[in-house]
């Protein structure tokens, strides 16, 4: 536990950059009272955005465009900001830290982010006048002023922070030589040929290159002249940019006698040796990795405040890293292992008229690395797939032309969000257009998807623009931003993955919805309108016959078991079993529409009756004529199993191959009731022709002569999906078993929410066909999970609900005043 | 001048749920909390009027169920960053009965107002 030295325990931050910034972000978010906090800064200015320096050099961005905070900030927070003081002492016994000018402040948690030192390559003349790094406001002043007066620039480094420097530097009108000392450019990102293609790019902008070169001495008495090779070439220079590398800057922390070793060790937490003290940013080492991406420390700083706030939740594994490169006129992105080894295969895409190049490292179907370099819109994309493991098998004969072309019903065009005007609409759902979202990201500085969604609505509804506006976030606040992080918490109340949650579900038995929340410390104390409905399912799907469903955790709609519409009214569809139906039953409909005033009776498309508002008073009255006629809810209004479709098939059709309606039937006879992560649509086609459009369903069943093929995965909607053929069976009673065995996989193993076809997209085809069709006896097994659930879920909710008067306050107003 | 109504028993109405009271003024939504406090809002979200009564109580807020748009109970305003604010209706408890601050409904002329 905390010990306090005040009213207030005192946090300080030594190095006022991004990691360290963000982390106290990060805490003020959680908890703003918790800590009174004081940060000391080198540099004399409030907080700003380092990733950002090229840009400035390169004249796209001014100073006060990169600023985050500006000292109000600092004020408004209540943070004591000394800018301008160095720290030079660290007295853990004492837990005081001490300044340059004498500045002595007591701490009960230090965070140490003092970042990295430019390397220094140690030839003679290095410190000679005109010997410049590339790290902070002051080098790139100095590059600046330079070029006012100066003609020859030498950049020692062709590495990402050289090239950015060596292409602000010829902006500014200077002559840039680059020297690499190795003969790839970018060669830790790169590989030869997307290095050679670079190196063409820019000497066609006019940037020199020596290459390999080793330098050996600069020269000049008091200034810079020129630069010496070990060959015994040499060449003129008026400055010298040192851009070979960082050092994880570790002087404070080795005076102080933490635990060092190329950083300041941390653990999972990101905890050094002492306890009190913690580390983020650019001058940690954790297992084994420094980092010096922009990605990385965020996720760090994260972290690392969840602990600060003793919510002690959260871990650190390691991050997998991408790389873009910010020059002007140039695309190029570089991820993962991008070399590959015998284990792995490359996929290669070369256009050297259009001079684009992409290359994929596969390994077992997924994606290892990347190179891409003249057309990178959809390094977001391989990227993503990279960190999720996707399996690529389905779309692996398009995959290097893009996502675009995984026929995404007419969004397909989602990679041309620079090239949309202002007014030109991102967000279908939400009205939003791209200059809201550019606006709303710079005024409010956003970094996240996440923040974006809260501030414009935009991608917070369907999610089909959502990679439109992460490549919007990229290009406003800069290409490091744009990475999500890959383990998405079940909601804001959580730090728990869906995943974690079902797992803890089982193992410690928790079988209510407070249980859980104790158990997993939700930070909300009865969480929110997210995770209820989920945990709920979570505890329905795990404890079946035992959990009560808790009804206020359900969504209006399946509470009041009919759908909700925008005036407050009920829309009510009763169930047809395969969509069959006969004069009684439509009678039945015909009577209550005219008895209770529906106002709009409509045929949907899956094949059943609406009857559109009714008013809520008048459900259970509505439901009870309904039943009289033997008709019960159709569930259109669930994550449940929604319809069958089907087609006459056999019995009447002279094209039908098998009696497609009794196979339907039989299935909605078997699947309803059943509650799933979300809806779930069947179809059974009687012949090929596949008039049921059984391959855009969940699960949709084709007849042939033989008997079924099976087809999972698909959906209809604003991402369209076909199904993947999943085996064919020769029974009907082998099509009720793997439909269930399926349905019960997908209980089981799907976030709350995920449809089919992105859930066979994470888990990939194969493995629900191990499951499912080559394990026989897991196969059964899950059939028999399902059947016994559906056992206690097959009591209709209309019937229950005139039949149990207590069920019935829902419906009734409470009083008239 | 306040002028309290009884509504009804404080078990009426579902923990983290709501009931709906029909007024003059329109249906008033009557919340009750995980720790059975009472709030009473007009049942109308200001974003697009959907029915509050039907959203999903957490904390002291309520989510509408059209357009998930999250409103504090105690004061109606919507949470940043959307703007808005529903009605409040004072609400008490008093011996586990729930009141209503009714002032249209008053069932006895108040002199000299």
């Amino acid at each position: 536990m905390l010990m306090k030295t005040g009213s207030k325990p005192k946090l300080v931050l030594i190095g006022n950059g991004m990691a360290g910034m963000r982390t106290i972000e990060e805490v003020l978010k959680i908890d703003a009272n918790m800590y009174d906090i004081t940060v000391f800064g080198a540099e004399p200015y409030g907080n700003y955005n380092r990733i950002m320096l090229s840009p400035v050099l390169a004249g796209d961005k001014t100073v006060d465009d990169i600023m985050i905070n500006d000292t109000q900030w600092y004020a408004d927070n209540g943070i004591t900001l000394h800018a301008g003081k160095t720290i030079t002492r660290v007295d853990r016994a004492k837990c005081v830290v001490e300044a340059d000018d004498g500045t002595v402040e007591p701490y009960d948690r230090l965070l140490l982010a003092t970042g990295s030192d430019p390397f220094i390559i140690p030839v003679p003349g290095a410190d000679l006048d005109g010997v410049i790094t590339f790290r902070d406001i002051h080098d790139v002043n100095r590059m600046m002023e330079a070029a006012k007066t100066k003609k020859h620039a030498v950049v020692i480094g062709g590495g990402l922070l050289g090239l950015e420097a060596a292409k602000g530097l010829m902006i500014q009108g200077m002559d840039v030589t680059v020297v690499h000392l190795m003969d790839c450019l970018m060669e830790r990102q790169l590989d030869p040929m997307a290095g050679g293609m670079l190196r063409r790019s820019l000497e066609d902008q006019g940037m020199k290159f020596l290459m390999p070169a080793s330098t050996q001495e600069i020269l000049g008495e008091d200034h810079v002249t020129g630069v010496r090779f070990a060959d015994g070439s040499e060449i003129p220079a008026d400055i010298v940019v040192m851009a070979v590398g960082i050092r994880p800057n570790i002087k404070l922390a080795q005076s102080a006698g933490i635990h060092c070793e190329r950083g300041v060790v941390v653990n999972d937490t990101m905890q050094t040796f002492d306890p009190r003290i913690y580390a983020v940013g650019e001058c940690v080492q954790h297992r084994k990795q420094t980092y010096g991406l922009v990605a990385p420390l965020f996720e760090q700083a994260r972290i690392c405040a969840n602990h600060l706030t003793e919510r002690c939740v959260l871990r650190y594994l390691g991050s997998v890293t991408s790389t873009k490169l910010k020059v002007t006129g140039i695309d190029l992105f570089s991820a993962g292992d991008f070399i590959g080894s015998d284990a792995t295969e490359d996929m290669t895409f070369r256009d050297p008229a259009r001079n684009i190049y992409k290359k994929l490292v596969i390994e077992e179907n997924r994606i290892k690395g990347a190179v891409m370099f003249g057309d990178t819109v959809d390094g977001a994309w391989y990227f993503q797939m990279m960190r999720d493991g996707t399996d690529i098998s389905a779309f692996r004969d398009t995959i290097l032309f893009g996502k675009a072309h995984l026929g995404d019903s007419g969004r397909g065009d989602q990679n041309q969000a620079m090239a949309m005007a202002d007014g030109d609409e991102v967000c279908g759902c939400n009205g939003v257009c791209k200059g809201d979202i550019v606006a709303a990201i710079t005024k409010n500085k956003l970094y996240t998807l996440d923040d974006v969604r809260t501030h414009t609505k935009a991608s917070s509804s369907c999610g089909s623009c959502t990679g439109l506006v992460e490549q919007l976030l990229a290009a406003t606040a800069g290409g490091d931003y744009s990475a999500t992080p890959k383990e998405k918490p079940l909601c804001k109340c959580t730090d728990r993955t869906h995943e974690e949650v079902r797992r803890v579900i089982l193992e410690q038995s928790l079988k209510t919805i407070p249980e859980v929340m104790s158990f997993l410390e939700w930070s909300n104390p009865d969480g929110c309108a997210s995770c209820r409905p989920a945990l709920n399912y979570y505890l329905l799907c795990a404890w079946p016959g035992e959990y009560i469903d808790d009804q206020q955790s359900r969504f209006i709609n399946e509470r009041a078991h009919a759908n909700i519409q925008k005036d407050g009214t009920y829309s009510v569809v009763p169930r047809m079993w395969g969509g069959v139906t006969n004069p009684k039953e439509l009678r039945a409909i015909a009577d209550v529409a005219d008895k209770f005033d529906i106002p709009t009776v409509k045929v949907t498309g899956g094949q059943r009756i609406d009857l559109l508002g009714v008013k809520k008073d008048d459900l259970p009255a509505v439901w009870a004529d309904l039943n009289a006629a033997g008709l019960v809810s159709g569930h259109a209004y669930g994550k449940a199993l929604r319809t069958v479709k089907t087609c006459v098939g056999s019995e009447w059709c002279r094209f039908g191959v098998q009696d497609s309606t009794r196979m339907g039937v039989d299935l909605e006879k078997m699947c309803w009731g059943t509650w799933t992560p979300h809806k779930v649509k069947l179809a059974v086609s009687g012949c090929p022709r596949n008039c049921a459009e059984a391959t855009i369903k969940d699960f949709g069943v084709v007849a042939v002569d033989s008997g079924w093929e099976l087809h999972v995965g698909g959906n209809g909607g604003m991402k369209v999906r076909k199904t993947d053929l999943l085996c064919k069976v020769k029974t009907p009673e082998e099509v009720l078993e793997y439909c269930g065995a399926y349905l019960q996989l997908y209980r089981e193993e799907a976030y709350y929410l995920e449809r089919t076809a992105p859930w066979i997209e994470r888990v990939g085809l194969e493995s629900v066909k191990q499951r499912v069709v080559e394990d026989a006896e897991g196969r059964k097994a899950l059939y028999e999970r399902f059947l016994y659930s559906q056992s206690f879920s097959q009591d209709d909710p209309w019937a229950a609900r005139a039949r149990q008067a207590e069920l019935q306050s829902e419906f009734r107003t409470l009083a008239a005043v | 001048m306040e002028t309290w109504v009884k509504i009804c028993r404080v078990a009426d109405i579902p923990r983290l749920g709501a009931r709906v009271v029909k007024s003059a003024r329109g249906d008033i939504a009557v919340f009750r909390t995980a720790n059975d406090e009472i709030f009473a809002l007009m049942d109308r979200c200001p974003h697009k009027a959907g029915p509050l009564s039907q959203g999903i109580v957490h904390g002291k807020r309520v989510t509408c169920p059209l357009h998930n748009w999250v409103l504090e109970l105690a004061d109606g305003n919507a949470l940043a960053p959307d703007v808005g604010c529903a009605p409040t209706v004072g609400a008490k408890i008093d011996e586990e009965d729930v009141y209503l601050d009714m002032p249209a409904a008053r069932t006895t002329p108040v002199a000299a107002e």
